[in-house]
């Protein structure tokens, strides 16, 4: 625990070192409240709900997580610290937590600024909080699905590029199969395993309210797997 | 070679036992069958031209790569079985030492001291012992990024050793430093020395004559030798420097000496002649000599052991194997 702890917190000061913390956070929220009040239209739709927040926040995770965790493992490896991570006597699982911990605690960070936003619409008008709680929910275990996918990426390379380009097309590809434009073009039952592992597809029914069992083991075992991958790739390393 | 000296192991423990250790990368194989031990509290320099191996043993040896084949066990401990164990007992600094730029000196340090799990007391009295053996008390509240080498280097050592572990592992420590950065680097290591045991890498051979008392040579993958530094450089010629009477008599007398097992002559000025004496064996054959010498009134005016300096010792073996391999 005290090594997770530790591994996180040099993480975090990392990303505060660097403009990489300061750029996500006003980007993401930015975005978010432009997306709300302007492509939402949320004053000319008359309704108090946080609806266009959280049809923006799949797609807007999908670009900007990529940028989260691109460093994480690559810029180790460039600089030459990947070695002397690797030889201190902590567990490859130990120092994947505590990176994912890190990221994870910037993007709720993230989320946590658009917070404002629910209390606002509440003042002007009568808001529903369940799906705003369902929204938050989903948007942070989505969020964890889409970390672990980037860290398991930057995991297998040193080029922080490479990293961001490939973490952001495996997360499109996972937000894309689900969407009806995409899973529509096919038959049926087809469709119906696209929209099962769509990451947008489940988000839609959190972010209406409907908690479902079956979509919270979904993001979990995507973060699960995805961090288990990491630290294969991290011990097939050991191997090279 | 070969052969364990049980005088020289301390409490009967090899502190570093390798092998016939074996490691390949795709087609290139690094490391073709290495064994080497080490007792405790021994300064070893890993020598060897660019590429012979050194990192590859050294990374094997801190439980970072796997080997292809053999075995390596860090007191007692093999490193593929148990890497956090022997992690714990080794303080490691790889080439260049990498380090977090951004990161402040003392950040670094209280990160090391966490992630050895330290609590507050050790982790006090682990930074103040550091900081004072590394002289690095005026660089604490400085980025990494922005120290001079020497300084990297030093705060490199520092997060190595803020555990106190009994094995040092040092990929070349003095690469790309200044005269005087050598200097201090080399004298904190001989000082690390007298409690550690310490294997350092180089292919700087005056490196190894400043801080090692033993020397293996790694050369294209396999142990050319190893050896105190006496034993590796001792070569087994007494040349000799008199103005005998005679000199076929002198040489015939020479032959004669225990040990020695043939004899050159090559005449010198003033009727001098230097007889170069080959031994069977490693054995002072100089008292011998110079009582020959004295009984005969013979002048002698040298006597002394062909000695090779290590360099010469380096460069006849990788030619060697340049040889072998042509």
């Amino acid at each position: 625990m005290t090594r997770i702890r530790a591994v996180a917190l040099r993480e975090l000061r990392s990303y505060f070192n660097s403009p990489i913390a300061y750029v996500f956070l006003l980007v993401f929220a930015g975005s978010a409240l432009f997306t709300f009040f302007n492509v939402g239209a949320f004053f000319s739709r008359g309704l108090a709900d946080l609806r266009p927040l959280f049809d923006a926040v799949p797609f807007l995770m999908v670009l900007l997580v990529p940028a989260l965790t691109m460093r994480l493992w690559a810029e180790e490896s460039k600089q030459g610290t990947f070695e002397v991570l690797m030889t201190l006597p902590a567990r490859d699982y130990e120092l994947v937590a505590g990176k994912f911990v890190a990221s994870w605690a910037l993007l709720a960070g993230g989320l946590g600024l658009t917070l404002g936003l629910p209390f606002t619409v509440a003042t002007l008008g009568d808001l529903d909080w369940g799906p705003v709680l369902g929204g938050y929910l989903g948007a942070v275990l989505l969020g964890a699905g889409y970390l672990a996918v980037g860290q398991f990426v930057s995991a297998t390379t040193e080029n922080q590029i490479l990293a961001f380009i490939l973490a952001l097309v495996i997360c499109l590809g996972l937000y894309g199969v689900g969407l009806e434009t995409f899973a529509g073009l096919f038959p049926d039952h087809t469709a119906g395993v696209l929209r099962a592992v769509g990451t947008g597809s489940r988000f839609e029914s959190i972010a209406r309210g409907v908690i479902d069992a079956r979509d919270l083991v979904y993001y979990l075992s995507l973060t699960v797997f995805f961090l288990a991958a990491s630290v294969s790739a991290l011990r097939i390393r050991r191997w090279a | 070679m070969g052969l364990p000296n049980a005088s020289r192991v301390r409490g009967g423990v090899w502190m570093i036992e390798v092998r016939q250790l074996e490691k390949r990368y795709g087609e290139t194989q690094a490391l073709k069958g290495v064994s080497f031990s080490i007792p405790a509290g021994e300064v070893v320099g890993l020598l060897g031209p660019n590429g012979a191996g050194k990192t590859t043993a050294m990374k094997i040896l801190v439980g970072y790569l796997l080997p292809t084949a053999g075995e390596a066990r860090v007191a007692g401990l093999d490193v593929t079985a148990e890497p956090l164990a022997v992690e714990r007992q080794i303080g490691y600094m790889p080439e260049n030492a990498p380090s977090y730029s951004e990161m402040l000196v003392q950040e670094l340090l209280l990160f090391m001291a966490d992630m050895h799990s330290m609590d507050p007391d050790a982790r006090r009295r682990n930074l103040e012992r550091t900081v004072e053996e590394c002289r690095i008390q005026e660089v604490l509240t400085r980025p990494i990024g922005q120290l001079s080498k020497g300084y990297r280097q030093r705060v490199g050592l520092a997060a190595a050793i803020l555990h106190d572990p009994p094995i040092l592992i040092l990929d070349e420590p003095t690469a790309g430093l200044d005269p005087n950065q050598i200097v201090e680097v080399r004298e904190l290591i001989r000082r690390m020395g007298r409690t550690k045991t310490v294997i350092l890498s180089t292919h700087i051979l005056p490196e190894v004559e400043a801080s090692c008392g033993r020397a293996v040579i790694l050369i294209d993958g396999r142990v050319r030798a190893d050896g105190t530094l006496d034993e590796l450089t001792r070569s087994r010629v007494q040349v000799v420097t008199v103005r005998p009477d005679d000199p076929g008599r002198a040489r015939a007398l020479f032959e004669g000496v225990r040990h020695v097992a043939a004899v050159s002559v090559r005449p010198a000025a003033d009727g001098f002649h230097t007889y170069r004496l080959e031994l069977a064996e490693d054995r002072e054959v100089g008292e011998a000599v110079s009582e020959i010498a004295r009984s005969h009134g013979w002048p002698l005016r040298e006597l002394k052991r062909d000695d090779r300096s290590l360099e010469q010792v380096f460069r006849d073996l990788t030619q060697t194997v340049q040889e072998e391999a042509a």
